[in-house]
């Protein structure tokens, strides 16, 4: 499609796409200038948009009271260790159903995918009841459990769609070259599967991050993660906006971040491939 | 080395059979093609010999050793995939050193090893690259030379030149056959390219729906097809086939011409016909010449010189010591 | 590479999966069934025996109920029209040639990275508070009264915060289906003689169809479960009860297992019977 396209509709194109983008944008932006401000500057009206006295007091004071360090290593480790966990059960799954698929191949995974679909407020309390059973109600180990086995389909379906892309012939050279069944998946699989692995294992972690309904119903004061204490500060005492920003900000800033580094696994992996 | 023996071996995907009983006979320092329809099973075979298939019955030994269980790596083939198959994260030096890695070889040797084979594939200048960067000839080539340094038994060729272009594939057959002469290594290829075959091998293995019908030279294919089958699939164009009457006067159910030997007079001759579609390459000139005991009009080959109009009156004659007599199950009669 | 050996090594490596999913489906699955048949009060007697379809026919006659479903309907239905609408015009809109196109991407897509918890509490304090709210400010402005936002519209802005969660994945999902448009199909249509509009009416929808069932269907079903939306906005009042919500009352709030797990299994069933579409989708995909 090698046509000219003329200036003016490129800018009227840039004009109404950052417009959008940006009030799309505007209220994380918005959240974080708001961690910068003084409380009395957060409600002022009319608002302050640029010009105020920046400060990074809310950061301390959040820091400082609410143990966030605490909410923060939980998030880390639930996300983390269930994201892990989840890619050592499911790497083992989708490299046999992708490279010696047999006829039920194709149901198990859709039956896979089909236990991500199940509601999970219909089993809220089986399970609730479980964890007091085995002990594991307000334990990281607990939700690490449950997230895992919540996002576990997931990682299996993008795991199973980018080994799917790796070739068999290259494997089928590997063994007439001579490498055995570990060499072959040392020196030709890993490395070629590495960045799906990655992909993988960055989209789970953030959906885990992000989990709201076990996180909040799973867990107390021990192994509360940032999504419970973020939702502490719907108390109305805690109706502070800058400190409530800051620990937003604090919350949403790392995954974010990553967010952007996975816009295109985010397509694949949520809609089990089924667009491209 | 590489003297391969395929006995009563056979090979079922669950109910479908892919390949009946077959039995094969292929000598050292052989080039055998094994060609054929798609679907024909050729690359099926290939891989039982590679052992990439479990066969379903049957033995395969290699150098009079009984291999039909063991795994691919042991058996001392290399492999030239259709898709080359390279892997992409290693640079081409590491790709043709990797079978000699997987057999711990010295570091010293295996660089040996790879400078030689770089050179003799031209390929001295792109060692550091990696495959994304390089063209399918170049690939090919490195294909070729992952085969070449484990200095195999035998070489496997699974239709490496399929996804090459017109010209690149004359050049890569070129160099192919070139390297047989200086490998004297058994080489069996795999295409469904009849061209291919007949110019790279010492012995064509034409298969359909598994079953070999016929095995022989290039030439003995040409001149004596046993069957309307070989007959038809070798050599090109394609050889015309007449019925009817045409047929019956020569005794046969059905007879074939091939387009070469006809011979064409404006004025006399054994079977009449008006000139179809005719296609000037310059040294020759392709004429469809549409006659009644043909479902397709005949192809006539004749020298580029000739100039006939569409419509044209024209009349064929057979060279007789050319045409092949087949009975009512396409067997040749002689 | 399909023998003997490496087929019973693949049985053994699928095996922890399966058996794990299997575990995490039927265990938990085979209890709410056991529970909704039972009266089962926790805190007040705990397992009262069994009481046949009682709950079943309790959940759905209770007054919560009808309400509760048209609040799920409503919320679904409005965020789904929203971000269907908006998303194809967005995804239009980012297909075209722009300075910026990476950047703008990554503004739209944002919003869907957010933890739930802190959009809800962002849009409920800081833009819809009736005091303080940036839209309080706007509605005083121009002179109107600000408007109590989360109880007098309660759903409209529950309906609004899920929107500008689920614009982005909408978006983004549409934006590579129209990327992944063959552009010699629309050449071919233009040189067939049809003008901008019908090639988009003729092409480019029919083309979108696909992707747009596979939003809605996605959508539907995480939509269903929405809880901390609710959970830190409303708490269920004002109208905003969905079913999910109204389940997890029953069950934790009231403690009345039984009658929550009755509950539970509707919205399982219902939820399945989307499924059901999904999967067959994505199944017709998995044979291409």
């Amino acid at each position: 499609m090698a046509r000219a396209i003329t200036t003016q509709r490129k800018i009227i194109n840039t004009t109404a796409a950052w417009t959008i983008g940006l009030l799309i944008f505007f209220p994380i932006l918005w959240t974080i200038l708001t961690s910068f401000k003084t409380e009395a500057q957060a409600i002022s009206d009319p608002p302050v948009f640029l010009a105020f006295d920046w400060t990074l007091e809310n950061y301390g004071v959040v820091l400082e009271r609410s143990n966030y360090g605490r909410f923060l290593w939980n998030s880390i480790i639930i996300a983390g260790g269930s994201t892990i966990l989840g890619i050592l059960i499911a790497v083992p799954a989708a490299w046999s159903m992708a490279f010696v698929p047999s006829k039920r191949t194709k149901d198990i995974l859709l039956w896979m995918l089909s236990t991500k679909m199940l509601p999970a407020v219909g089993v809220l309390y089986p399970i609730y009841l479980l964890f007091i059973k085995l002990g594991i109600l307000d334990t990281r180990t607990g939700l690490v459990i449950v997230i895992m086995l919540m996002n576990l389909p997931i990682i299996v379906w993008m795991l199973y769609t980018y080994f799917k892309e790796i070739p068999g012939e290259i494997l089928e050279a590997a063994r007439m070259d001579g490498a055995t069944l570990k060499e072959e998946v040392l020196h030709i699989l890993t490395p070629m599967a590495i960045p799906g692995i990655a992909s993988t294992l960055l989209l789970n972690f953030i959906l885990a991050w992000n989990e709201a309904f076990w996180t909040l119903n799973l867990t107390a004061a021990k192994a509360a993660p940032l999504t419970a204490f973020i939702a502490s500060y719907s108390s109305p005492e805690g109706l502070f906006y800058a400190k409530l920003s800051a620990a937003s900000t604090m919350a949403i800033a790392p995954i974010l971040v990553l967010g952007w580094f996975s816009q295109k696994q985010l397509v694949s992996g949520l809609t089990f491939g089924a667009v491209k | 080395m590489g003297h391969i023996t395929l006995s009563q071996v056979t090979k079922s995907f669950g109910d479908v059979n892919v390949i009946p009983p077959l039995d094969l006979e292929i000598n050292e320092g052989e080039f055998v093609v094994f060609v054929g329809p798609s679907g024909c099973g050729k690359s099926t075979l290939l891989r039982l010999i590679a052992g990439l298939e479990d066969v379903t019955s049957g033995h395969i030994a290699i150098d009079g050793q009984d291999a039909t269980e063991v795994p691919p790596a042991k058996r001392g083939l290399a492999m030239v995939f259709q898709s080359y198959a390279l892997y992409p994260h290693m640079t081409v030096r590491k790709n043709i050193a990797f079978p000699l890695r997987m057999a711990k070889l010295d570091q010293a040797v295996q660089d040996k090893k790879v400078e030689d084979a770089a050179r003799v594939l031209n390929l001295t200048d792109y060692l550091d690259r990696r495959p994304g960067q390089l063209s399918g000839g170049q690939r090919q080539r490195v294909a070729i030379g992952r085969a070449i340094v484990r200095e195999p038994a035998a070489f496997l060729f699974d239709e490496p030149l399929s996804n090459l272009d017109a010209a690149l594939r004359v050049n890569m057959r070129l160099e192919i056959s070139e390297l047989h002469k200086q490998l004297d290594t058994t080489m069996i290829y795999v295409t469904h390219d009849q061209v291919e075959a007949m110019t790279m091998a010492d012995k064509i293995v034409v298969l359909r729906a598994g079953n070999i019908e016929q095995v022989g030279s290039p030439l003995e294919l040409y001149r004596r097809p046993q069957n309307k089958f070989v007959a038809g699939f070798i050599g090109s164009p394609k050889m015309n086939f007449l019925t009817g009457a045409t047929a019956a006067a020569y005794d046969a159910q059905t007879i074939g011409i091939r387009p070469e030997h006809l011979e064409v007079s404006r004025d006399s001759g054994d079977w009449k016909g008006v000139v179809g579609v005719s296609e000037h390459l310059g040294s020759d000139t392709f004429f469809h010449v549409p006659v009644p005991d043909s479902d397709d009009p005949l192809t006539v080959r004749a020298s580029g010189e000739v100039d006939l109009k569409r419509g044209e009156e024209i009349f064929l004659t057979p060279i007789q010591e050319h045409l092949h007599r087949f009975d009512a199950q396409g067997l040749a009669i002689r | 590479m399909a023998t003997q050996h490496s087929r019973s090594a693949a049985r053994i490596m699928m095996a922890p999966a399966v058996v794990l999913l299997l575990g995490w489906m039927l265990v938990p699955l085979t209890m709410t069934l056991y529970f909704s048949f039972k009266k089962y009060l926790p805190l007040r007697g705990g397992d009262l025996g069994w009481t046949g379809f009682d709950n079943y026919v309790r959940f759905v006659t209770s007054s919560a109920f009808w309400p509760s479903v048209i609040t799920t309907l409503v919320i679904v239905g409005g965020v789904l029209v929203i971000t269907v609408i908006l998303g194809i015009l967005l995804a239009i809109l980012l297909n075209q040639p722009m300075w910026g196109q990476g950047i703008v991407r990554i503004l739209v897509i944002s919003p869907f990275f957010v933890m739930p918890t802190v959009s809800a509490l962002v849009w409920k304090n800081m833009f819809m508070d009736p005091v303080n709210g940036l839209f309080a400010h706007l509605w005083k402005f121009f002179g109107a009264t600000p408007v109590e936002w989360l109880s007098d519209v309660s759903m409209g802005s529950i309906v609004m915060i899920v929107s500008w969660q689920w614009l982005p994945f909408a978006t983004l999902i549409l934006l590579t289906a129209i990327q992944s448009l063959d552009r010699e199909q629309l050449e071919a249509a233009e040189m067939d003689g049809a003008p901008p509009l019908k090639r988009f009416a003729f092409i480019t929808v029919p083309h979108l169809s696909r992707a747009v069932t596979i939003v809605i269907l996605i959508q539907t079903i995480f939509l269903l479960a929405i809880f901390a939306e609710i959970f830190v906005t409303t708490g269920g009042a004002f109208g905003t009860r969905t079913l999910t919500y109204l389940i997890y009352q029953r069950v934790l709030e009231s403690q009345n297992v039984g009658l929550g797990s009755a509950g539970g299994v509707y919205a399982i069933i219902l939820a399945n019977i989307i499924a059901l579409f999904l999967m067959r989708i994505v199944g017709k995909n998995l044979d291409a």
